[in-house]
């Protein structure tokens, strides 16, 4: 196969598995914030949280998929509390409180994450099936590792659809997202199923921490910077909408990875490499933001929006 | 009443009292990154600070030595509002640190601007070693072109014929693509710059490192990022594919959790754990009993720091209001530094070897790091051509 064909194929499998993280990432962002209306910028923390829960259990047990299982629980119990204790004295306050309640959150887990593991960060090792490179295609070699990790978040994407879509749960899930107050009209325990909500979201952005953690390390503040992306995802793909969000993180992914992988070679074309290695990172810096900017403008509800908002 | 007013009195008289009698001490401003993954080089950085002025007794010329440490949050303009701080409110007789050239860069002015001697302990950016050189400032470590400049060298020797760049995007990022430009005779088929310091996945980077099939790599990536971009670029196979060549991106401080992945990657650098000199053996036995890991680079410098600083408060008595004499007996680097005796140059950046390192493991079955060769020796740097000082 031509090696130009070879690069294009594995960034588009970089920007797929980058993609499925941001949606790991976004999707309980974007439940909590359309069935809760809650800005949750803590978020964040429960991602760091998974990838410092692997790392430990994982060292402990010896096996990487039982410290990740066992990860993903943690993250479950550390998100339910949160919401008890701390989260659900927001509600109904402003977005403003919100911001700054689960901004000072962050903070919180920040601090508990030096105090408990040290500031140096943690290192998650792969099992040796995983550690190094497979030949995916004639002439094509691609980390074993991240081809798992694709392979996984596809299984929980429709995983969540299935629940979403096919359960009773998922049923009051997207009539939360749809109309809060009737969800709670009708009877349901709003608080269980908000507690429940809250969880699950935190686990799964445990979930893209843990998953993560190998490539990463499990270091303080890794959140925060995730976080801003995932935003931007579900701001395209439409508050509240599970769809939405999929499809804007695949396209985030993309649209990021490619942009960073080929313009500067597109701008050496036109200008010389000095001019182009200074503007090309800046300028796919700021590529998801300016597509993020269309948007807004051109469908400011998002691109796949909840129906009944 | 009257009872109250005395006491009133007793009280104000109390408040000026310490500043007549306050015994002089030496201030020194210390600043550099404690929060965030970067912590833990800040702390190796004051760790050896801390062990330099036991080592002195924590005293200079006499006096007392006081220290203030200041966290720059890995940010050019923190950086700068602590430097204004320390000079300002503080009134600091030095300031001792920076990691990051472009924390450096922003942090510059306001010393030079109150004449307080400024000792970067890591940072080298080249404008400093060029035109925007000053009599205060001093560096303990390099400028940064000189580390990859020696890899570069290295990289001739082992015959490798064209290589793929990549680093951060900023200041430091910059000077070791050129560096490494300076003495590679060989062909550059790739540069990249990564988005600093958010980006952590490098992919797309690695992805086009191995379609282009050089004969070799050259990365630079300090702190944690050296961890994530080695562990990713094991994870893409690409270690028994492209042989990889690094500057500052393997350390002690990185070391734990790099282990088996940095194992035969080499690098260079001014000062290695076991080079082989009385001041060295001391500082590192003694690191390593205090606190219980083993000291980096940067803490080498750090550590050289104090000594410079201490040799320029002996020298004038303690009297640290005479800057031109202190300045003076700076630039002799008349101390035992723990690379070996160094020279300054006119820009104040030392004229020193520069080390072939390489990851081994060692008796215990940990990984460490070890000398293999000289591959320059008494290396300065190219901007000091533009330096005005003469």
């Amino acid at each position: 196969m031509r090696d130009e064909v070879i690069l294009l194929i594995e960034q588009c499998l970089n920007g797929l598995q980058f993609g499925l993280l941001l949606f790991l990432l976004a999707a309980g962002l974007t439940l909590v914030f359309g069935i809760m209306d809650l800005v949750n910028l803590a978020h964040g923390s429960f991602y760091m949280l998974g990838a410092y829960f692997a790392a430990t259990f994982a060292a402990l047990t010896g096996s990487f998929v039982l410290g990740g299982v066992l990860a993903l629980a943690a993250t479950l119990v550390v998100g339910m509390a949160a919401e008890l204790i701390a989260i659900r004295k927001l509600y109904g306050r402003d977005h403003l409180d919100h911001v700054l309640g689960t901004f000072g959150l962050i903070l919180f887990f920040n601090e508990l994450v030096r105090l408990v593991w040290g500031p140096a960060g943690m290192n998650l090792p792969l099992p040796p099936y995983l550690g190094g490179a497979i030949e995916i295609l004639p002439g094509v070699y691609y980390p074993a590792y991240r081809i798992a990790v694709i392979a996984a978040a596809l299984m929980i994407a429709l995983l969540l659809y299935l629940v979403v879509m096919r359960t009773r749960v998922g049923m009051l899930i997207r009539a939360g997202a749809s109309n809060r107050e009737m969800v709670g009209a009708l009877g349901i325990n709003v608080q269980l199923l908000y507690t429940f909500v809250f969880g699950a979201g935190a686990a799964l952005a445990g979930l893209a921490g843990l998953i993560q953690a190998p490539i990463l390390t499990a270091h303080i503040g890794m959140g925060e910077n995730i976080l801003i992306v995932a935003l931007v995802v579900i701001i395209i793909g439409g508050v509240g909408s599970i769809r939405g969000a999929f499809m804007a993180a695949i396209f985030v992914g993309i649209v990021d990875t490619v942009g960073r992988a080929f313009l500067p070679d597109l701008f050496r074309l036109v200008m010389t490499p000095a001019a182009a290695s200074t503007l090309a990172p800046a300028l796919s810096s700021m590529l998801i933001y300016v597509v993020m900017a269309i948007v807004l403008v051109v469908r400011p509800q998002g691109l796949f929006p909840v129906d009944g908002k | 009443m009257n009872k109250t007013l005395v006491a009133a009195g007793a009280l104000l008289a109390g408040l000026s009292l310490p500043a007549v009698a306050q015994q002089r001490s030496i201030k020194i401003g210390f600043v550099s990154t404690f929060s965030g993954p970067p912590a833990v080089i800040g702390a190796d950085m004051r760790n050896s600070f801390e062990l330099a002025l036991d080592h002195l007794g924590r005293t200079m010329g006499g006096l007392p030595i006081e220290v203030i440490y200041e966290d720059d949050q890995q940010k050019p303009e923190v950086g700068k509002q602590k430097t204004e701080k320390l000079i300002l409110s503080d009134h600091v007789d030095f300031i001792v640190g920076y990691i990051w050239s472009n924390v450096l860069l922003a942090s510059l002015k306001p010393a030079i601007d109150s004449k307080t001697i400024l000792i970067s302990a890591n940072a080298g950016p080249s404008q400093i070693a060029g035109e925007l050189c000053s009599p205060y400032f001093f560096s303990t470590s390099w400028q940064n072109d000189q580390t990859p400049a020696a890899v570069g060298l290295f990289m001739n020797q082992k015959g490798v014929k064209n290589t793929y760049l990549i680093g951060p995007n900023y200041a430091a990022g910059k000077d070791m693509m050129v560096g490494v430009k300076a003495t590679f005779k060989g062909k550059i088929v790739g540069e990249e710059y990564t988005r600093w310091p958010d980006q952590l996945d490098f992919s797309a980077e690695l992805s086009k490192v191995r379609a282009a099939k050089p004969d070799a790599a050259f990365a630079f990536y300090p702190g944690a990022a050296g961890v994530q971009f080695l562990n990713q670029y094991v994870q893409a196979g690409l270690k028994g594919q492209v042989p990889l060549y690094t500057a500052f991106t393997i350390d002690e401080t990185t070391l734990p959790r790099q282990g088996e992945n940095a194992i035969g990657i080499p690098g260079a650098q001014q000062w290695v754990n076991d080079l082989p000199n009385d001041a060295n053996r001391k500082f590192v036995a003694d690191y390593k009993a205090k606190y219980k890991a083993s000291p980096s680079f940067y803490g080498a410098q750090t550590y050289d720091a104090a000594l410079l600083v201490n040799s320029a408060v002996v020298a004038v008595k303690g009297d640290v209001a005479r800057k031109a004499d202190m300045i003076k007996t700076m630039e002799k680097a008349d101390f035992a530094s723990v690379r070996g005796s160094y020279r300054y140059g006119n820009n104040h950046f030392p004229i020193q070897n520069f080390y072939l390192q390489d990851v081994v493991k060692g008796p215990d079955g940990t990984v460490v790091l070890k000398t293999v060769a000289t591959v320059v020796k008494d290396d300065q740097d190219v901007f000091h051509d533009k330096c005005a000082m003469k």
